[in-house]
């Protein structure tokens, strides 16, 4: 029943292959659809930030999301993350219809995150960083931990072991030990991946993981997010000011304007669509 | 299955000299690596049976005697044992230079004939690939780190992880035929070829023996009481033949234990951990460890940098005199025992040198004032003189007889002799057998007797018997009144100066010399964050007023020095200017091993040079720069060139000149 609906639903919006499952061009398996919008309204008291909108995520597919400044993304990428709960519309996650959640809830379902201001603890290393993004996946009690005795000696091995494959993966081994307060914005914003990365999320949503950094770094950034979707086939929702890198990096793209959707389809559909010029270039008034 | 190579006898072969070390030391560590976070460790034993799986795993792709493989990768254990079991197997290893764009892997990987390429990772692979689109004939591709290698088309590509698994399962049906080509080898068994990195023309291919190697090592070894407790990090080229002797052929004729630090950018930190006895670096990493250490003591507060400075003083005074043995007076001492618990001790330990017992320099020479300032330290650091085609050591220093100016006396088993040009010569065990498919440079480098042309100019010290580099034998020239030019000289001096990088000296048949200066990004970048100099790329930088008036102060200071030596008192720099750009290997203007192709700058900044003998005061330049992923550009820049003061003689000549 669940699945008919989100079947019909996701045909009627946007252009997508005929079957559920496909593979894309370089090699990559798209399969069904894993998180559905469905009429998505969200307000603060008067204001609607998001008016109406529907779309679909699937299951190892990049999406993003873009839109002018106050289209409201973010807001977006929040009702995504669980952290508001829309007015009206449904949030579907992997066949289920999900209600108002706590964010380790979210984080459970296997949702993780990073910010658009970087949301770090200074003080601690770069590894104790991305050990907080282990914690839901730790079992043993405050007590065993604080003594290290027996399974949480384990578990810790087990858990540094991940973070130190995703340490490697996103190179950044030469910072292990360095206090996070100390690093370039552009380290900081891939220690922010990583941390992401190690609650090994099937779905990551990243909030303009590019913002601020200088093209070097934006390349690099590409690289990862790439990577990471190819070598671990995590689903990612992404918010990006910088077109060239969306069109390059995104298998479809939704544009927002005003709260409300005026696009979605790959990045050659939405570049011709006329609405999405007019939002960004303007409209000429005569 | 170690049992099968038990010791020869013979210690004449590489994989001879590993079944010795498995049945000598086999529970001691004889490979280190640090993965995820953690050093990992094998044994003698371990290492002895990847390898054989290894070299059974080459066998079953259908690796035959004869055969060349290419290596390119960074320092990891698995591509030391690759170059083993090649040898098992009969065949020669390659190394390659890692950081080789893809057209100069062609050129190598077609002149051998490589049918085996062993890849790093997936960047390698991908240059491999490209190169596969002119050059025919490579057959198996093997790469070690696995990732991003999912979706190439693996019909003629393996990990090496599972060539190994295929080769402990066909250890049965291979290993008696794998233990016969071991048999097989003997001391003129190739035991690497290694490109010279040629400051002219294309690179050579230097065709080493087991004896070359082993013989080389074995003395070498003596000469420096080399034991099986040394620890040496590997980080320098696979490809360059230094890296060649210290981690394949003085570690297993000395049993000891080779560190392979995680990346090239954790290298000092995974240096401090392992605390190396044995330690070797061209004078560009002395240079670049003792800027940073200048660099972070002028950002240090007012108390350290008194500290810093008083003992370094002292240091300067004692810590030479201590280190050879020499008698120093009992204040001295105290000042020098107090300096090491304040200064030198968290010193050398930051840098990773507090247990070197034995350390070397060589490649280039060392600037006088660098070299002492690690010797006053109490590090052992001594120079040696050598190329690829000797196996590495001409000469090198005894503990004891250290000096800045000489590199030492002849190894253990060379000879040497001075040509009538003044060019050194050598022969010895070490001399290589040939240069591959090359018989014409082969004659005309090695004669019959075996003596070798270093192509360097040099001379023995009377009194010790030391000898003395002056340069290049064919860099050595004549100024127009017929004094002495030898560049490498004054460029020495030059690059002392943490601001300058890289000096690039010019006089040869002219009237007076000049210069083409290189500044050091991190040094005066930091200098300029200090004095708020904004500045927004290294061209502006380097063109600054303020940063020409440093570098006028550095050249003149120099040609003070230079005017003391009456023999070279001409090679005082008159005029110079502050390049745009860093010289790169990238754009052929250095060999990878970093030394400058004079020719090839000359010719590419001929507008350059041009400028720098008419008199011009601004010179406007074009030039073409490969960025580095291999994308070629073009920047341009209008030069500033300055005139300097010099000394002594030539201060009439230049006024009689113009």
């Amino acid at each position: 029943m669940t699945r008919m609906q989100t079947q019909s639903q996701s045909q009627s919006q946007a252009p997508l292959p005929a079957q559920d499952g496909h593979v894309t061009a370089d090699g990559r398996q798209i399969g069904g659809v894993m998180m559905e919008m469905k009429n998505i309204t969200l307000r603060f008291g008067g204001v609607v930030a998001i008016k109406d909108i529907s779309f679909d995520i699937r299951q190892g597919e990049i999406r993003a999301i873009i839109g002018p400044n106050g289209a409201g993304k973010s807001s977006m990428l929040n009702v995504i993350s669980g952290f508001y709960h829309p007015q009206e519309g449904e949030v579907w996650f992997k066949g289920y219809r999900r209600g108002p959640m706590k964010p380790y809830e979210v984080a459970r379902l296997g949702i993780a995150r990073t910010f658009q201001n970087i949301a770090l603890f200074d003080g601690m290393s770069v590894l104790d960083n991305i050990m907080t993004g282990r914690l839901n996946r730790m079992k043993s009690g405050f007590l065993a931990q604080a003594l290290w005795w027996g399974p949480a000696e384990r578990e810790e091995n087990l858990n540094r072991e991940a973070v130190e494959k995703i340490i490697d993966f996103l190179e950044i081994q030469n910072i292990r030990k360095t206090p996070v307060g100390r690093l370039p914005y552009g380290l900081k914003k891939r220690v922010e991946l990583a941390r992401a990365l190690a609650a090994e999320p099937q779905l990551l949503l990243l909030d303009e993981p590019m913002a601020g950094m200088n093209v070097e770094e934006k390349e690099d950034m590409s690289r990862f997010i790439l990577d990471v979707n190819d070598e671990f086939g995590t689903t990612i929702a992404l918010i990006e000011h910088d077109m060239g890198v969306v069109m390059d990096l995104s298998d479809r793209v939704v544009v927002m304007d005003y709260g409300r959707k005026i696009g979605d389809g790959t990045p050659d559909e939405v570049r011709s669509n006329q609405d999405v010029i007019d939002a960004y270039l303007g409209v000429a008034h005569d | 299955m170690p049992d099968q190579q038990a010791p020869t006898g013979e210690l004449h072969s590489v994989p001879a000299l590993l079944a010795r070390n498995v049945a000598r030391y086999g529970n001691r560590p004889a490979y280190r690596e640090k993965e995820f976070g953690i050093w990992q460790s094998w044994s003698w034993a371990e290492a002895a049976d990847e390898i054989r799986a290894l070299a059974l795993g080459l066998m079953a792709l259908g690796l035959k005697p004869g055969d060349h493989m290419a290596i390119i990768g960074r320092n990891r254990p698995a591509h030391y044992w690759g170059m083993i079991a090649a040898q098992m197997c009969g065949a020669v290893p390659v190394p390659l230079y890692q950081d080789a764009v893809a057209e100069e892997m062609a050129y190598v990987v077609e002149h051998c004939g490589a049918r085996f390429v062993l890849c790093g990772d997936q960047e390698q692979v991908d240059k491999v690939l490209e190169v596969e689109e002119t050059v025919k004939g490579i057959e198996q591709i093997l790469y070690t780190d696995r990732r991003g290698m999912r979706k190439y088309d693996h019909s003629r590509m393996n990990a090496l992880a599972d060539v190994q698994a295929e080769g402990r399962a066909a250890a049965t049906r291979l290993g008696p035929e794998l233990d016969r080509r071991i048999a097989a080898l003997d001391y003129d068994s190739t035991c690497v070829m290694l490109y010279t990195s040629g400051t002219t023309g294309k690179p050579k291919g230097v065709v080493l023996s087991n004896r070359n190697i082993i013989e080389t090592s074995k003395n070498t070894a003596g000469f420096d009481r080399l034991t099986q407790a040394e620890e040496i990090v590997a980080y320098l080229p696979m490809a360059w033949v230094g890296d060649f002797i210290f981690s394949v052929g003085q570690a297993l004729w000395s049993g000891f234990t080779v560190n392979c630090p995680e990346g090239a950018h954790t290298m000092m930190t995974d240096m401090r951990e392992i605390g190396p006895t044995y330690f070797f670096a061209p004078p560009r990493v002395f240079e670049g460890q003792l800027t940073t250490v200048m660099i972070r003591m002028e950002d240090a507060g007012r108390i350290k940098r008194w500290l810093f400075r008083h003992f370094m003083e002292v240091a300067r005074r004692v810590g030479p005199a201590l280190l050879d043995g020499r008698p120093a007076g009992l204040g001295d001492r105290l000042s020098y025992a107090l300096g090491r618990l304040f200064v030198y001790g968290p010193l050398k330990n930051t840098l990773g040198l507090s247990r070197v017992r034995v350390g070397y320099t060589a490649g280039e020479a060392i600037g006088p004032e660098i070299f002492d300032f690690y010797r006053s330290l109490g590090i052992n650091l001594k120079q040696l003189y050598g190329q690829t085609e000797a196996s590495v050591f001409i000469t090198q220093q005894p503990d004891g007889e250290v000096r800045s100016d000489t590199v030492g006396v002849p190894s253990p088993g060379v000879e040497l002799k001075i040509a009538e040009n003044g060019e050194v010569f050598y022969r010895s065990p070490g001399t290589f057998v040939a240069y591959f498919k090359n018989p014409e440079s082969t004659a005309s480098t090695k004669d019959a007797e075996g003596w070798v042309a270093t192509g360097d100019a040099g001379f023995f010290e009377d009194a010790t018997g030391h000898l003395r580099i002056i340069d290049r034998a064919k860099d050595v020239g004549k100024m127009a009144d017929g004094s002495m030019f030898a560049p490498k000289y004054v460029e020495n001096k030059l690059k002392f100066y943490p601001n300058i990088l890289e000096a690039v000296v010019i006089g040869n048949g002219r009237d007076f010399c000049t210069a083409m200066i290189n500044i050091d990004l991190n040094a005066v970048g930091n200098w300029a964050e200090r004095n708020n100099i904004a500045y927004a790329s290294y061209q502006e930088l380097a063109g600054h007023p303020q940063v020409y008036a440093t570098i006028r102060e550095h050249v003149e200071a120099v040609n003070r020095s230079v005017a003391e030596d009456p023999m070279l008192s001409g090679c005082q720099v008159h005029r110079f200017l502050v390049l745009h750009k860093e010289l790169d290997p990238d754009d052929g203007e250095m060999t990878r091993t970093r030394k400058v192709r004079r020719a090839v700058i000359n010719e590419k900044f001929a507008d350059l040079v041009a400028a720098l003998y008419d008199g011009s005061s601004s010179v406007y330049t074009e030039t073409a720069v490969t960025y580095e992923d291999g994308r070629k550009g073009r920047i341009t820049a209008t030069l500033k060139i300055e005139d300097a003061q010099v000394f002594g003689e030539a201060q009439g000549r230049k006024v009689a000149a113009e």
